[in-house]
């Protein structure tokens, strides 16, 4: 699960991470009210929205006045925010971060992430920072400073000694330093976050040291234990259909293409969706049902993949190892018996007791497209959705 | 011989009493694995599937001798569970749970290291469908009868994309010597690797078939494996060519984030390391049934 950036910074902060004085504001007269309310003579206003790459995309704007910060804002409220981040339909703008400018000496790459090989927790960071980590390896690896946590122990301070003194930070600020990266792995090891990334960590003329931006990454089978964490949800910042399939336990992953899929388990999902590829189409979605492919999931699958307008054609492969193929037939007929769907449905089962379950199929009576093997449904899902589109192009316009 | 698992081992069942533990138990117990006990704390002295309950992994192994543990224990309990095991001198452990935390997992890993690994516990999953030894025992919640016994050692992420593979095997004869899930998470009990070794010294594996997906450094490192230590044949397939960059695609691991995580790669880093690529998830029964002729 991901948080806004003033959420992220406000939890730093409570660990003894630095940040610069801000306010958030729901609408541009309380942002340039809380500039006001905050003094000094330059200010930041940043769009908040669960992406990278903001600035480029002119979510974040350095203003002069209360007015300027007014008018920079009421161009953000309520618009779309595409950063390369966002896909092109963008994420909504609703809040807004207003930051006091700090006077930047230096700005340093901060990271903390979950990593896979080491199966430990590790520190990645840079004096290249502003960059996005992926230019900062590509661009200037050297310049890269890692470091592996114990977890039997805990973050050590002569590992954030070593970065400091890495990254060239002045010995006198070498403890603000130690504190920072302190502070930042509590945050992630007490919190379950898989992802801490501090970019920009500034050191200011003045000789402090601050997160200037904040992204933390929740582990969502962590959520249990952290009521407080969920609290800070943004379902306006996910994709509406992926959290209605999250919610009813379903997991869902849009794409651009428009063969549909409802697949149990989520290698057999990702497979099904390559050899639809391969077949010529392309997939609509990821969906994993689970791996018992109950009626009622079998139901609701039907329902949020045609939620999605470009879905042509349906792919369902179910291979029923415990549950019986017949069981799984059934299911599949009583859903498009309450439910039909007006493009063509391949359906594809493996496993226990498949003749019965074609057979349920065949004697339904309803139009569905049976297939034996993988590659045959995949095939089978490519033709008819070409078909379908020939015969009647403006099918799915309406 | 096959590996982790055969028809002498002695298992117990950790959450035995919860319907779905209690629902595959029985289905262990029918497929002819010795099961000798559940571990349920507070319902020790009940019996379950007519076997014995115990409140504690040490007195299960105590009493019964004990060797392989199947943990089917919901996801806020169950890296105590696992560590429970590791303590009480269970040799092998499987666990089925899907959703425990990652750091959950991180602190398992680190507890298991503090045995030497001569008396350290293997851990396969979490979120896995299990281990089977066909025709012998199994370990886990797969529908027993898709396997085959025979000489093809599996190792996969993913369930469901297993039992394809061992259905496809079984449409044309072929059998499993033992099929090992290593599951979905990012931060599991055994790797590719770790598997490899076991099904390179085990002589009833003459070919050795990995499924692998998007995510994590783990194909990379078998690939580098077998380059150097495996001398049987080893045919595989990665899923997820389409998948986006960045998105988690239903296993909490299964998610491109760094170089040589996408499909396309570990494809390519496989084939290097002389692996035989089944290019699509329809052929790979008839890949490794070529690799064997």
């Amino acid at each position: 699960m991901d948080i806004h950036e003033y959420q992220a910074k406000e939890i730093l902060n409570r660990f003894g991470v630095g940040i610069p004085q801000g306010a958030l504001a729901y609408s541009p007269e309380q942002a340039a009210y809380r500039a006001r309310e905050m003094g000094g003579d330059r200010w930041v206003v940043k769009a908040q929205v669960h992406a990278g790459g903001r600035g480029k995309a002119g979510g974040v704007k350095v203003c002069d006045s209360d007015l300027e910060i007014q008018a920079a804002t009421e161009a953000m409220f309520g618009q779309k925010l595409v950063t390369h981040q966002t896909g092109p339909e963008g994420k909504g703008i609703y809040r807004v971060y207003v930051e006091a400018a700090v006077p930047i000496a230096r700005e340093i790459y901060l990271g903390f992430v979950l990593d896979r090989a080491s199966q430990r927790v590790m520190i990645v960071a840079s004096g290249e920072g502003g960059m996005e980590i992926e230019e900062i390896s590509a661009e200037k690896p050297d310049s890269i400073v890692r470091a592996t946590v114990e977890p039997a122990v805990g973050l050590q301070e002569f590992q954030c000694r070593e970065i400091a003194f890495a990254l060239g930070i002045k010995p006198a600020m070498v403890q603000q330093m130690v504190r920072t990266l302190r502070g930042c792995y509590r945050a992630f090891r007490e919190l379950d976050a898989t992802m801490v990334e501090v970019n920009p960590l500034v050191v200011t003329s003045d000789d402090r040291i601050l997160a200037l931006d904040a992204k933390m990454t929740f582990d969502n089978n962590a959520l249990f234990r952290h009521s407080q964490i969920l609290e800070l949800r943004d379902k306006s910042q996910e994709d509406p259909r992926e959290s209605r399939a999250a919610d009813h336990g379903l997991s869902y992953v849009g794409l651009d293409g428009n063969i549909g899929c409802i697949v149990n388990g989520a290698g057999l999902a990702m497979a099904t969706m390559d050899t639809i590829k391969l077949a010529g189409g392309e997939p609509a979605n990821f969906l994993d049902i689970g791996g018992g492919a109950t009626p009622e999931r079998v139901a609701r699958a039907f329902n949020l993949v045609m939620s999605d307008k470009n879905v042509q054609a349906i792919l369902v492969n179910i291979f029923a190892g415990i549950n019986r193929c017949d069981w799984v037939a059934e299911g599949v007929v009583r859903a498009l018996r309450e439910n039909p769907v007006p493009v063509p449905v391949v359906v594809r089962l493996a496993g226990t007791n498949v003749e019965e379950g074609q057979k349920i199929l065949a004697q339904s009576g309803l139009p569905l497209i049976r297939a034996t093997t993988l590659m045959e449904a995949a095939e089978r899902a490519v033709a008819a959705w070409r078909a379908d589109t020939q015969r009647n192009p403006n099918l799915r316009a309406v | 011989m096959s590996i982790f698992l055969d028809r002498e081992t002695r298992v117990i069942v950790q959450g035995i009493t919860g319907k779905m533990a209690r629902f595959h138990a029985r289905e262990m117990i029918d497929y002819g694995t010795n099961v000798v006990g559940g571990v349920v704390p507070g319902k020790g002295g009940e019996t379950c599937e007519g076997v014995p309950v115990f409140d504690t992994v040490k007195q299960a192994v105590a009493e019964t001798g004990a060797e392989a543990t199947l943990v089917f224990v919901p996801p806020p309990a169950a890296a105590d569970s696992i560590m429970e095991a590791a303590d009480a001198g269970i040799r092998y452990c499987v666990c089925i749970t899907d959703g425990i935390p990652a750091q959950d997992m991180i602190r398992v890993k680190r507890y298991m290291y503090r045995y030497p690994k001569e008396r350290r516990m293997i851990l396969t999953g979490p979120n896995c469908a299990g281990t089977i030894s066909p025709g012998k025992a199994m370990l886990g919640i797969m529908p027993g009868h898709i396997y085959l016994p025979g000489n093809v050692g599996i190792i996969g992420r993913s369930g469901t994309l297993g039992y394809e593979a061992a259905a496809q095997l079984k449409e044309r004869g072929l059998g499993v010597s033992t099929s090992v899930g290593i599951g979905g998470d990012p931060i599991n009990g055994s790797s590719f690797r770790d598997v490899l070794e076991h099904f390179e010294q085990d002589d009833e594996t003459h070919v050795i078939c990995m499924i692998g997906e998007i995510g994590g450094p783990q194909e990379a490192e078998a690939a580098e494996y077998i380059r150097n230590h495996v001398s049987k044949p080893v045919v595989a397939y990665v899923a997820g060519l389409t998948a986006p960059k960045g998105r988690t695609m239903g296993h909490a691991g299964a998610i491109i984030s760094a170089f040589g995580e996408s499909a396309s790669e570990k494809v390519e880093i496989l084939a290097a390391a002389g692996v035989t690529m089944a290019e699509n998830p329809a052929v790979i029964g008839e890949t490794i049934a070529r690799v064997m002729q």
